[in-house]
């Protein structure tokens, strides 16, 4: 039996490239104001850990399009790990930092922020998390890719990019704040297919 | 990690990891509600064989701030005190579906026993047994160092070692197991661990642990260490004349006013004072140290909790029956997490009216 080199039978391609995805989330941004009539009272929490850059990045956007926003005063962090339902099916993992906007969540208008959506299961647990911290005023979710095969009735507000799949393949988003790639930060959504 | 017994077979990575989740523990412990869902219908046993208060509230504590169900034994007025054997206990625990056991026992290796010995399928946490260890009293006070430490660098606590740092430990090492468990815990850490007691009341062997002995606590202060660790004299055990008395003990071993005063003119501003506690005020600390601003001994109780929580989340979570190296826990879960969740299993895809493609039966 050979063994198969690293790369060797998966194939990958690129869905989104740098400027898709900065496209995308530009327009997610003016969705956003659009759909809160400005940006009072919004608060982004980004789920660990490709949310949160994202986060950032809208925030950043958003700030460009109103300048009384201070992008790191509306921008957060809401891990979701203790929340989850399937902690005992999968080996430990480590819960990272919850870290809210000094403003804190009550009340306001709170978009959650995620790479891919799913199953709807990371949601299900976001929304359980945001409700032992606060009390929003109003919750919406925006993803960067829309991915379908939902297991639960949780639909996002903004998309970046819906892309039907199989379920046999996996869904990546790499992004510069986060992954490194051969030594040089990367900002693309590849599908990798697993025979 | 599926016990915790000691500190002495506690890897590095292991053991940074521990601290690192108790952080986010800690977080949650500043919040409003205090409280999370990820150990809902699991059930914790506290098997006290020996008299404590904080830690056995400290792992209460725990248990219900990550919403499990808490078991309380007091072995006064249980059928141990009938002459019941840890067997015999230990099965009936399993019998009522323990799923961790959290146990302090005045022999030293009963909590190994019980992990070992297969009359059990809970973790088994060591809440100090006899002279050997006390892990999470050590996981704690490492925790408290570290936040010391990193505040001092000017770094995040999480991923910090101890790298650098010099801790003393002083008193009655003999009967202490959190001296021990300190020992094995902080030299991991990468901290440079001193002793220093009075030969009486250090072990024998103690030559070949990874540590510098000092047979006098000036001298050893001298060395200028970083944080000063007073152990707690065990009047229950002392069972020969280890000292001519406790006015002589104070006086050569005790934290006093004067050591105090020592720091001072020593420049050490940024050393820490410790106990575990319960304290002998006046004996081997004096009321100015315990009450000092250098004092941890309240945030080292405020950090068990969430050193335990830690302890309990990581020992409970997550799928241990198929684990095959620690190693590849997070990476794994991260993999899952990018692919968001397992694979439903058969291979449709999402757009409306597909045939099913999959290949199971």
């Amino acid at each position: 039996m050979t063994v198969p080199a690293p790369d060797s039978g998966i194939h990958k391609r690129v869905v989104l490239a740098e400027a898709d995805i900065d496209r995308a989330l530009t327009r997610i941004a003016h969705e956003i104001l659009e759909a809160n009539k400005g940006s009072r009272d919004l608060v982004l929490l980004g789920i660990p850990r490709r949310g949160f850059p994202l986060a950032q990045r809208l925030a950043q956007k958003i700030a460009a399009v109103d300048e009384s926003v201070d992008p790191d005063l509306i921008t957060g962090q809401l891990d979701v790990t203790m929340y989850r339902d399937d902690l005992r099916r999968n080996p430990t993992r480590s819960p990272l930092a919850t870290q809210l906007p000094p403003s804190g969540i009550d009340d306001k208008v709170v978009v959650l922020v995620d790479d891919v959506l799913y199953s709807g299961r990371t949601i299900r647990a976001a929304l359980d998390a945001l409700a032992d911290l606060g009390r929003p005023r109003i919750v919406r979710l925006a993803v960067l890719v829309d991915r379908g095969h939902r297991e639960l009735p949780i639909r996002a507000d903004h998309v970046g990019k819906n892309l039907p799949t199989s379920s046999r393949e996996r869904v990546r988003v790499h992004l510069a704040e986060i992954d490194l790639i051969g030594g040089s930060a990367v900002n693309e959504v590849v599908i990798e297919d697993r025979p | 990690m599926k016990h915790l017994l000691s500190t002495q077979d506690l890897s590095a990575r292991n053991a940074l990891r521990l601290l690192d989740v108790a952080e986010e523990m800690a977080a949650v412990g500043q919040r409003e509600i205090k409280k999370l869902p990820a150990l809902r219908g699991r059930t914790v046993v506290n098997l006290f064989f020996e008299d404590s208060t904080r830690t056995r509230i400290s792992f209460e504590a725990a248990a219900k701030r990550l919403s499990a169900d808490v078991i309380n034994f007091a072995v006064k007025g249980s059928s141990v005190s009938k002459g019941e054997s840890l067997k015999d206990t230990a099965q009936t625990l399993e019998a009522m579906s323990a799923d961790a056991v959290v146990i302090r026992h005045p022999a030293s290796g009963a909590p190994a026993r019980l992990a070992a010995s297969g009359w059990i399928d809970a973790a088994v946490v060591n809440a100090g047994d006899g002279t050997h260890e006390h892990p999470t009293q050590a996981l704690l006070d490492a925790f408290t160092l570290r936040r010391h430490w990193a505040r001092l660098g000017g770094n995040p606590s999480a991923g910090t070692t101890l790298a650098g740092m010099k801790v003393l430990i002083v008193g009655d090492v003999l009967h202490s197991r959190v001296a021990r468990s300190n020992v094995w815990l902080l030299t991991t850490l990468g901290a440079e661990v001193l002793l220093a007691g009075p030969p009486t009341l250090l072990p024998v062997g103690v030559g070949s642990w990874p540590c510098t002995v000092y047979y006098n606590l000036d001298e050893a202060l001298a060395q200028r260490p970083d944080a000063v660790m007073m152990l707690r004299l065990q009047a229950e055990r002392m069972n020969a004349a280890f000292f001519p008395s406790t006015r002589e003990y104070s006086r050569r071993w005790g934290f006093d006013d004067g050591r105090l005063a020592l720091l001072d003119t020593m420049g050490l501003d940024d050393t820490v004072i410790m106990h575990p506690g319960p304290m002998n005020r006046g004996l081997e600390i004096s009321s100015a140290a315990a009450d000092s601003p250098r004092s941890t001994v309240l945030a080292q109780v405020r950090n068990g909790v969430s050193v335990r929580m830690a302890a309990l989340y990581l020992l409970l979570s997550g799928d241990h029956h198929d684990e095959q190296d620690d190693e590849q826990d997070d990476e794994q879960a991260d993999a899952k997490d990018d692919a968001t969740d397992v694979p439903a299993g058969n291979g449709t895809r999402t757009t409306p009216d597909t045939t099913r493609e999959g290949t199971h039966p």
